[in-house]
């Protein structure tokens, strides 16, 4: 799991697009001075958002050109074409819509409690010496140990229906959000501690001027890895004591050998990945537009 | 310039050390060190990297809590600090970064009047990421004035600043504490700097003060002046720094 991840900020894009409409008109550019200039440049140029599709283009043709020429078996992977016409058909008589929802409510239910509770127990650790006591060691305990491996007992404890899944995506979520919160609390600079107490700030103030601020861009890297988590759990959960959902989807699909019933739901997982994780961004840029300013 | 300037708060308590002692892990960084300073007077604190002249300013702002040592300070309670980087807070804007703390309801009011004072009028809206480095020093500056402090402690407030930007500076501080008329201990390695500010100059070298000078001239105060390098010219000497 990639708790940590580096994710760029998201000013870089904001930079790359404005550069884009600020390039020279070639009348305007200059020659390289020297030779030395000439040829390979040592760091490729950017390249534009929308190169960035030419990769998951490229694979589709590929897919669909084998999948014509016969090299590819629908058994094996069905081809983007069939994938296409029974995703828009299962979507035009309702089935798909049935399962979406019923895979959406448990998932985001899941995520609102998780990213809660993950930041709760975050300042809870980060700001008192009794929480980080209690509470950092077992979030890493519970870190170590894979979601899915957790699944046998909290089927005993709390049987099989949608309280063991959502409890389960839960524990999931807050991982990510308490790991990258709390780094972020930790990580405060004395420096605003010691301005903090000469400033005369209450220990109220100084956790609702100071560290809530300081931590924000952490819990943001936290939500974006969490609203990915808050999916991965449901195809194995789905399998279980269920008829709706997502997950359910793709498990009777593979019984059947429906190859792009599964392709349908991976794509909606791709989908909703990439949506939730914009999503995300566009929060976190309102939320730290401070941030937003390079200049100085 | 000035906007309607704040009365001066009128206090009179001076600041009274007796034989301060600080050191880190048993090396000694202040060594008994006594020093009075009468309300409203501008002291610079000249020495060199590490001979106790942020220890001491910091033992005054009472941020010394990992620092062993003994002695007594009496100083007025409010007091503000000036560091050597503005430490703005990013995330608030220049006008809550100036109101950081106050509680009263004038408190916008007066913030905005300093702002002005400082010549950064109209930029209360704007984040400190926005401003050069001279104006996020004004903002701290600012964010000192408003406070109304009879002692400002200033740890090289200056000292990140490009050289124009410091001379600007300068004539800004001299002004804004001829009307709020604070008690200044002013911390730097600029002897130019302490002779252009200060009404007194002291010189610290391994713990102690090993020089008090009075400066006695007139502003603004000029280098080419013949007083002027003299008191230069001793104040080297005391620093051990021949030209």
């Amino acid at each position: 799991m990639t708790d940590h991840a580096n994710i760029e900020p998201a000013g870089f894009l904001v930079d790359r697009t404005s550069q884009r409409r600020l390039r020279p008109t070639p009348a305007l550019r200059f020659a390289p001075a020297s030779g030395r200039q000439r040829g390979r440049p040592l760091v490729p140029r950017k390249i534009s958002p929308a190169a960035l599709l030419f990769g998951p283009l490229a694979m589709v043709a590929v897919w669909q050109l084998s999948s014509s020429l016969g090299w590819l078996p629908e058994n094996i992977l069905a081809a983007p074409a069939t994938v296409l016409s029974v995703g828009t058909g299962l979507a035009a008589d309702g089935t798909l819509g049935k399962h979406f929802l019923a895979s959406a409510t448990r998932a985001y239910l899941g995520l609102a409690v998780g990213v809660a509770l993950g930041l709760v127990l975050a300042l809870l650790s980060g700001l008192t010496r009794v929480g980080e006591a209690s509470i950092d060691g077992l979030v890493q305990i519970k870190r170590a140990v894979p979601t899915l491996a957790l699944i046998p007992l909290a089927i005993l404890w709390l049987g099989i229906g949608e309280v063991m899944k959502i409890t389960i995506i839960v524990t999931s979520v807050l991982v990510p959000v308490y790991i990258n919160t709390h780094a972020a609390l930790r990580g405060i600079d004395m420096r605003y501690v010691e301005l903090a107490r000469t400033t005369g700030l209450t220990h109220r103030e100084f956790i609702r001027q100071v560290a809530i601020p300081g931590a924000l861009p952490g819990f943001f890297t936290g939500l974006r890895l969490a609203v990915t988590t808050c999916w991965t759990a449901l195809v194995v959960l789905e399998q279980i004591n269920t008829t709706k959902g997502i997950g359910y989807l793709m498990s009777r699909a593979r019984d059947y050998g429906q190859t792009e019933i599964i392709v349908v739901g991976l794509v909606i997982y791709a989908v909703l990945g990439l949506l939730s994780d914009a999503l995300v961004r566009l929060l976190e840029n309102r939320a730290l537009s401070y941030r937003k300013v390079i200049g100085t | 310039m000035i906007a309607e300037p704040m009365p001066a708060t009128g206090h009179d308590q001076p600041v009274r050390i007796r034989n301060l002692t600080r050191g880190f892990g048993g090396r000694v960084v202040l060594n008994d060190v006594s020093l009075d300073i009468p309300a409203g007077e501008f002291v610079a604190l000249i020495g060199k990297s590490g001979s106790g002249k942020s220890t001491l300013l910091r033992a005054l702002a009472q941020l010394d809590d990992d620092a062993e040592g003994g002695g007594t300070i009496d100083a007025p309670e409010n007091l503000s600090v000036l560091f050597q980087d503005s430490r703005l807070l990013p995330w608030h804007t220049v006008l809550e970064n100036i109101t950081l703390g106050l509680r009263s309801p004038d408190a916008r009011a007066r913030a905005l009047s300093v702002l002005e004072d400082v010549g950064l009028g109209g930029r209360q809206d704007a984040w400190p990421n926005m401003l050069s480095g001279g104006e996020q020093q004004r903002v701290a500056l600012a964010r000192s004035l408003v406070r109304r402090p009879d002692l400002i402690l200033a740890d090289e407030p200056f000292g990140a600043l490009d050289a124009l930007t410091r001379i600007r500076m300068h004539g800004l501080l001299t002004r804004l504490v001829s009307i709020y008329r604070p008690t200044v201990l002013l911390v730097t390695h600029d002897v130019d700097e302490a002779l252009s500010l200060a009404d007194r100059v002291m010189v610290m070298g391994e713990g102690e003060i090993v020089l008090d000078r009075r400066v006695g001239l007139a502003r603004p105060r000029v280098k080419t002046d013949g007083a002027f390098a003299d008191l230069r010219a001793a104040l080297l000497g005391a620093l051990g720094v021949d030209e």
